[in-house]
C-alpha cells in the first residue's frame, strides 16, 4: 500500500512593534541580557499586563490579509506550564476566542493552484531564552525576549507534501513582508515553524496518528524534517507498526527526528480566561480602517506584472516574493520604463548576489536610479551588455553609481561613426586577404574583421555599428 | 504638644495639623511609641519602617502643597508592593523579596503625604479568615488578645483598632477587609471592583481582589478612598469614566460630599438568606437593632428581599478563587526572587522543594483545589459551572437593586473566635466569609461598620452593600448610622 502525508503547520511570527505586547519595554534585538525588562515582563508579583494596541492592530492586519474572519469578541487566556524561561509560569495567549478564524493561502501552481486553509490566528507573548553554561551546573535566563508579541498562524491539515509546506512558508513570508509587521527572519527567530504530520493510504480521506515536529530553523529544514518523517512513518506503517502520537525534534546535524515526549507526557495546560485583561469588542470601523492600510499583496501584484508589464509568470513570481524586491523593481521601471530589462537584471543577478550576502536587494548598494541609468545606457548604445555586467559588479563592490563608474573608467562605448571610420579603414587596409575572402562569399570573414576593430578600440567600439560601417567601407572600396 | 494622637481619626488630626495643634513628627512619635507599647502583644505589624517613616515626615512639604493625607501615619497590608522594602504576603516563599516598584495605591499615598509606618500581618497570600496562616504567626484581636482579629487583613484591622496606625489599607477577595474590620470594631470598605487600581497588589484571585481602606470611622474611609481611587492605565480592569454607568459618580470625585446625615426615603433591603441559622444571637440582635435605627431615621425597610443564589456563593468562591490563585502563585518557583530551596538535583526538584518548603498548608490546599478544578476533563464541571453561578449571583443583586437602594446584613455570622479554634476545620473557617463573599462575586461595593458588641464585649459589624459604583449610597447610609450611634467611638481595651 502507498501512503501519503497529511501536514498542518503552526507558524509563530514575532511582530515588529516598538514595544512588547503587554508592557512598554523595547523589542530591540541583540541587546545585553535582561536589559529590556520591567516588572511586567519579568512577571514580578503585583504586576499586571496591558495590551499593546499596535500589536493588536498588526494581528488584525495579518488576519485580514489572510482572508480571515476577524472576530468581534476577542479575549485572552492563560496557558499554564512550568518552565524557567516563562517567569509567570503561564503564558498569556488566546484559547477559544482568538483574533480570527478561517482564512486561506493560495499556492499559485500553474496547472492547479492549491488552497491551504488557515484555521486560526491568535496573539500571544513570547518566552525568554535559556543559556546553558558549559559546565552544566546551572543555566541562565535572558528575559529580553519575554513578552515579545507573537502571532500564531495555524493551518488546517491541507498540505499534501513537504514541498507544499515549503511553498506555503515562502508564500506566507512574502505576504507578511508586504504588511511590514514582522522581519520574518527564521535565523533571528522572528519566524518559527512547527509541523504536524500523519500518513494515510493514498487516495483515502481519513486522518492517521499525528506527530508534531519541532526545532526546524529554516524553511529548507522544515521540508527536510517532513521528508524524513514521511519516509519514517510510511516505512513503519508498511511493516505493520503503529505510529505513536508524540512530539519529535529535528536534528539538523543527523538529518533525522527523535522523540521528545509522548502523548502521555503532554502537558495539561489548564487554560482559563486571563482575569487581568478585559475581553475586547472590535468595532467594524476599526476592522475597515485596518483593511485600508493593507497594500497590494504579492498574488495580486504578480498577476498585474504578468498582465500589464508582459513579464513571464516565473519572473513576476520571483519579483513579488519579497516586498523590497518588488518595490525596487517598480521604482526602477518608473525611472527607465523597461520592465523586461529591469526584471532580467534583478532576477538574473542582483537577487542571487543579495541572497549570497544575506541582505535585501536594497542592501547591495545599487539604487533603482543606478539600475535604471544602466539600462538607459544600454538602450542608447552607450555601453554593451557585457560592459554593463562588469559595471554592475563594480557598482556592487564599490557602492558607486553605475553612471559614475562608466564615466570615470572611460568605459563609454564608441558609437560615433566618425571616430570609428579611420580605425575601420586602417583594419581593412591591413587585412586585404580577409576582405577578399568576404567579397568572395566567405561571410564569416567579417567576424574576424570586427574582432580586429574591437581589439584596436580596446573593446569599446559599438559592435553593431562596427558591423554596419565595415560592410559599407568594404563595398565602397 | 504630645497627646493621645493614636486614638484620633485622620480627619481630626488633619484639623489639628491645620490649626498647628499637632505636628507630623509629633503624631509619628506618638504612633511609634504606641507600637512599642502594645504591638509585641498584638503583633499587627510584620515590619515597622521607622527610618523611612521619619524621613517621610522630615521631607513633607508644608502649606498649600501638602497632600490631603500629609503627616497621617498609615499601615499597609504586606501584599502591597513598596519600592525597595520587603513585601512577603506573610509567606516564607517571598522572604527577602524587595519589589523594584511601588504599587499604584502606594505611590498615590506617598504623593498625598501619607507616612507609611510599616507592613501588617495577614493570612498567607490572603488565604484565610483569621490571620493564622501567616508565616509570622497569628495577630491578636485588640479587644481580646486570646482571639483572632479576623482575616486576611487582620494585621491592618488590628493596627487601626489598637491605635498603632491611624488608617490602613487592606485587600478584600472574599471579605478580607470587612470581616476583620467587623471583628476589630473598625470600618472596612471594599470598593466596587475596578474602582481602585490593583497594580502592585500581589494577586490572590484577580477577578475578585480589591484594595480598600480600614479606618476608625466613615469619614476617614471616604478620605482614604479619595486618594486611592481612580483609573490607572497600568491596570486594564480599573474603570475609566466611560465605563461608569449613568447616575454614578466619577472616579475623581471628593467622596466626602456624600457624608450626609440623612436616610429619609432611603430604601433598605434586608435579604432573608442572610438571617438564617448559624448566626450568633448577639450578632443577630445588634444587626436587628441597627436596622431599627435606620427605620427610626426615616429609611424604609424591605424584609422580604431575596437573593436566592446566596447559598451557592461559598462553593462558587472556592472554585473561582483557588483556580485563579493556582495560576497567580505559579510564579513563585525559586528562579528569579524570594525563597529557593538548596541542593536541588534539577529544575523540577528545585521547583518541588522550593514550593513544598515555601508555602504553608492553606496555600498548598488552595493551589491543589484550583489546579484540580482547571484540569482538562474537570473544567466544565467546576470552573465553567462556577462562572455561570457567579453570573446568577450577580443577577440576584441587579434584581434586588431594582427594589432597594442598598442592602444591610451582618458582616459575619459570629464575633471573633479564639486563636486555634477553627484551624483544624477549614470548612468551618470558610463559612465565616459566607456573608461577605457575594459582594466580591458580584463586584459590588460593601462596607462593614461597628454596630454593637456581644455579651463578651466583642465587636459586631454591620454590612451595607450597594450597586456597582454607588459608594455614595454606602457612605450616606453608613455615615448617618454612625453619627446617630456611638459604637465607633468605643476603643479597644488594650
Amino acid at each position: 500500500m502507498e501512503y501519503e502525508p497529511v501536514i498542518g503547520l503552526e507558524v509563530h511570527l514575532q511582530l515588529s512593534t516598538r514595544t512588547k505586547v503587554f508592557c512598554g519595554c523595547s523589542t530591540l534585538f541583540g541587546q545585553s541580557a535582561n536589559s529590556q525588562t520591567c516588572p511586567v515582563c519579568l512577571g514580578l508579583p503585583g504586576s499586571l499586563p496591558k495590551l499593546n494596541a499596535e500589536a493588536f492592530r498588526y494581528a488584525i492586519k495579518v488576519a485580514l490579509a489572510l482572508g480571515c474572519e476577524v472576530q468581534r469578541f476577542v479575549k485572552f487566556d492563560r496557558k499554564n506550564y512550568y518552565y524557567p524561561d516563562l517567569p509567570k509560569n503561564f503564558q498569556i495567549t488566546q484559547f477559544d476566542k482568538p483574533v480570527a478564524f478561517n482564512g486561506e493561502v493560495i499556492l499559485a501552481y500553474k496547472d492547479a493552484p492549491k488552497m491551504i486553509r488557515i484555521k486560526r490566528v491568535h496573539l500571544e507573548e513570547d518566552a525568554g531564552k535559556l543559556i546553558h553554561e558549559a559546565a552544566g551546573a546551572f543555566s541562565l535566563v535572558d528575559y529580553n525576549r519575554t513578552g515579545m508579541p507573537l502571532l500564531e498562524i495555524v493551518t488546517e491539515p491541507d498540505i499534501a507534501s513537504p514541498g507544499e509546506a515549503y511553498d506555503y512558508l515562502v508564500s506566507l513570508k512574502a505576504m507578511i513582508s508586504y504588511l511590514g509587521v514582522s522581519d520574518c527572519d527564521m535565523e533571528k527567530g522572528s519566524l518559527r515553524c512547527d509541523a504536524n504530520i500523519s500518513m494515510r493510504p493514498r487516495g483515502t480521506s481519513g486522518l492517521g496518528v499525528k506527530v508534531e515536529l519541532k526545532n526546524m530553523n529554516s524553511f529548507k529544514n522544515v521540508r527536510a524534517a517532513l521528508e524524513y518523517e514521511a519516509a519514517r512513518q510510511a516505512k513503519a506503517l508498511i511493516s505493520g507498526e503503529k505510529i505513536s502520537q508524540e512530539t519529535r525534534l529535528w536534528d539538523v546535524d543527523k538529518e533525522s527526528t527523535a522523540s521528545m515526549r509522548s502523548k502521555e507526557e503532554a502537558h495539561d495546560y489548564r487554560y482559563f480566561p486571563e482575569p487581568d485583561l478585559v475581553p475586547l469588542v472590535i468595532e467594524k470601523d476599526t476592522i475597515e480602517d485596518i483593511r485600508r492600510e493593507i497594500p497590494e499583496l504579492p498574488a495580486a501584484k504578480a498577476a498585474r506584472f504578468a498582465a500589464d508589464l508582459k513579464l513571464s509568470e516565473y519572473d513576476a513570481g520571483v519579483l513579488v516574493s519579497d516586498s523590497r524586491t518588488a518595490g525596487f523593481f517598480e521604482e526602477t521601471i518608473k525611472l527607465c520604463g523597461k520592465p523586461k530589462a529591469a526584471a532580467n537584471w534583478i532576477t538574473g543577478g542582483m537577487m542571487a548576489e543579495a541572497n549570497e550576502r544575506g541582505v535585501g536587494i536594497g542592501g547591495l548598494g545599487v539604487t533603482p536610479q543606478g539600475l535604471a541609468g544602466l539600462i538607459d545606457m544600454i538602450e542608447k548604445g552607450a555601453i554593451s551588455g557585457k560592459m554593463a555586467k562588469d559595471v554592475l559588479t563594480e557598482a556592487i563592490k564599490t557602492k558607486k553609481d553605475p553612471a559614475a563608474i562608466v564615466g570615470s573608467k572611460g568605459l563609454s562605448q564608441i558609437s560615433d561613426a566618425s571616430a570609428l571610420e579611420p580605425i575601420i579603414k586602417s583594419v581593412v587596409e591591413k587585412n586585404a586577404k580577409s576582405v577578399g575572402d568576404y567579397r568572395n562569399g566567405k561571410l564569416n570573414a567579417l567576424g574576424y574583421l570586427v574582432g580586429q576593430v574591437m581589439k584596436e578600440t580596446g573593446g569599446k567600439a559599438n559592435p553593431a555599428l562596427v558591423n554596419e560601417l565595415l560592410k559599407k567601407i568594404i563595398e565602397r572600396v | 504638644m504630645m497627646g493621645k494622637f493614636y486614638e484620633s481619626t485622620a480627619h481630626s488630626l488633619r484639623e489639628e495639623l491645620a490649626g498647628n495643634k499637632a505636628s507630623a513628627s509629633g503624631i509619628l512619635t506618638d504612633i511609634l511609641q504606641r507600637i512599642n507599647a502594645v504591638d509585641s502583644e498584638i503583633k499587627a505589624y510584620v515590619r515597622v519602617s521607622e527610618t523611612a517613616a521619619k524621613k517621610a515626615v522630615s521631607s513633607l512639604p508644608t502649606g498649600a502643597s501638602a497632600g490631603s493625607l500629609a503627616g497621617i501615619p498609615i499601615a499597609l497590608k504586606d501584599n502591597l508592593c513598596v519600592k525597595n522594602e520587603e513585601t512577603t504576603c506573610a509567606s516564607r516563599i517571598l522572604k527577602g523579596f524587595k519589589p523594584p516598584y511601588d504599587a499604584t495605591v502606594v505611590k498615590k499615598l506617598k504623593d498625598a503625604g501619607a507616612v507609611l509606618v510599616g507592613k501588617t500581618n495577614m493570612d498567607e497570600f490572603a488565604f484565610g479568615s483569621s490571620c493564622e496562616t501567616s508565616c509570622y504567626g497569628p495577630t491578636s484581636n485588640p479587644h481580646d488578645t486570646s482571639r483572632i482579629p479576623g482575616g486576611s487583613s487582620g494585621g491592618s484591622a488590628a493596627a487601626v483598632a489598637s491605635g498603632t496606625a491611624v488608617m490602613a489599607l487592606g485587600s478584600d477577595t472574599g471579605g478580607s477587609i470587612r470581616q476583620p474590620a467587623a471583628m476589630c470594631g473598625v470600618v472596612g470598605l471594599k470598593p466596587t471592583y475596578g474602582r481602585v487600581s490593583r497594580y502592585g497588589l500581589i494577586a490572590f484571585a484577580s477577578s475578585l481582589d480589591q484594595i480598600g481602606p480600614i479606618t476608625k470611622d466613615v469619614e476617614d474611609s471616604s478620605l482614604l478612598l479619595n486618594v486611592i481611587a481612580g483609573h490607572d492605565e497600568m491596570d486594564s480592569t480599573s474603570v475609566t469614566e466611560k465605563d461608569m454607568p449613568a447616575g454614578c459618580y466619577m472616579p475623581a470625585s471628593d467622596y466626602r460630599q456624600f457624608l450626609k446625615k440623612d436616610v429619609k426615603g432611603l430604601r433598605i433591603g434586608v435579604p432573608k438568606e442572610y438571617f438564617g441559622s448559624g448566626i450568633d444571637p448577639d450578632v443577630l440582635k445588634s444587626v436587628n437593632d441597627a436596622i431599627a435605627v435606620f427605620e427610626k431615621l426615616g429609611a424604609s425597610v424591605d424584609r422580604s428581599l431575596s437573593l436566592p443564589h446566596t447559598e451557592y456563593a461559598v462553593s462558587t468562591y472556592y472554585i473561582i478563587g483557588p483556580a485563579e490563585a493556582s495560576s497567580n502563585l505559579a510564579r513563585f518557583d525559586g528562579v528569579g526572587y524570594g525563597f529557593r530551596a538548596d541542593q536541588a538535583k534539577d529544575i523540577i526538584d528545585m521547583y518541588t522543594k522550593t514550593r513544598s518548603m515555601g508555602f504553608g498548608d492553606e496555600a498548598k490546599r488552595r493551589i491543589l483545589l484550583g489546579t484540580y478544578s482547571l484540569a482538562s476533563g474537570y473544567y466544565d464541571a467546576y470552573y465553567l459551572k462556577a462562572l455561570k453561578v457567579r453570573t446568577k449571583i450577580r443577577e440576584d443583586f441587579v434584581e434586588a437593586f431594582k427594589k432597594v437602594d442598598c442592602i444591610v446584613a451582618p458582616t459575619t455570622p459570629t464575633a471573633a473566635f479564639r486563636i486555634g479554634e477553627k484551624t483544624k476545620d477549614p470548612l468551618s473557617m470558610y463559612m465565616s466569609d459566607v456573608f461577605t463573599i457575594p459582594a466580591n462575586l458580584a463586584g459590588i461595593p460593601a462596607i462593614s461598620i461597628p454596630c454593637g458588641f456581644t455579651k463578651e464585649a466583642l465587636p459586631v459589624g454591620l454590612q451595607i452593600l450597594a450597586p456597582a459604583f454607588r459608594e455614595d449610597v454606602i457612605f450616606r447610609a453608613a455615615y448617618t448610622y454612625e453619627q446617630n450611634t456611638e459604637w465607633h467611638l468605643r476603643r479597644a481595651s488594650i
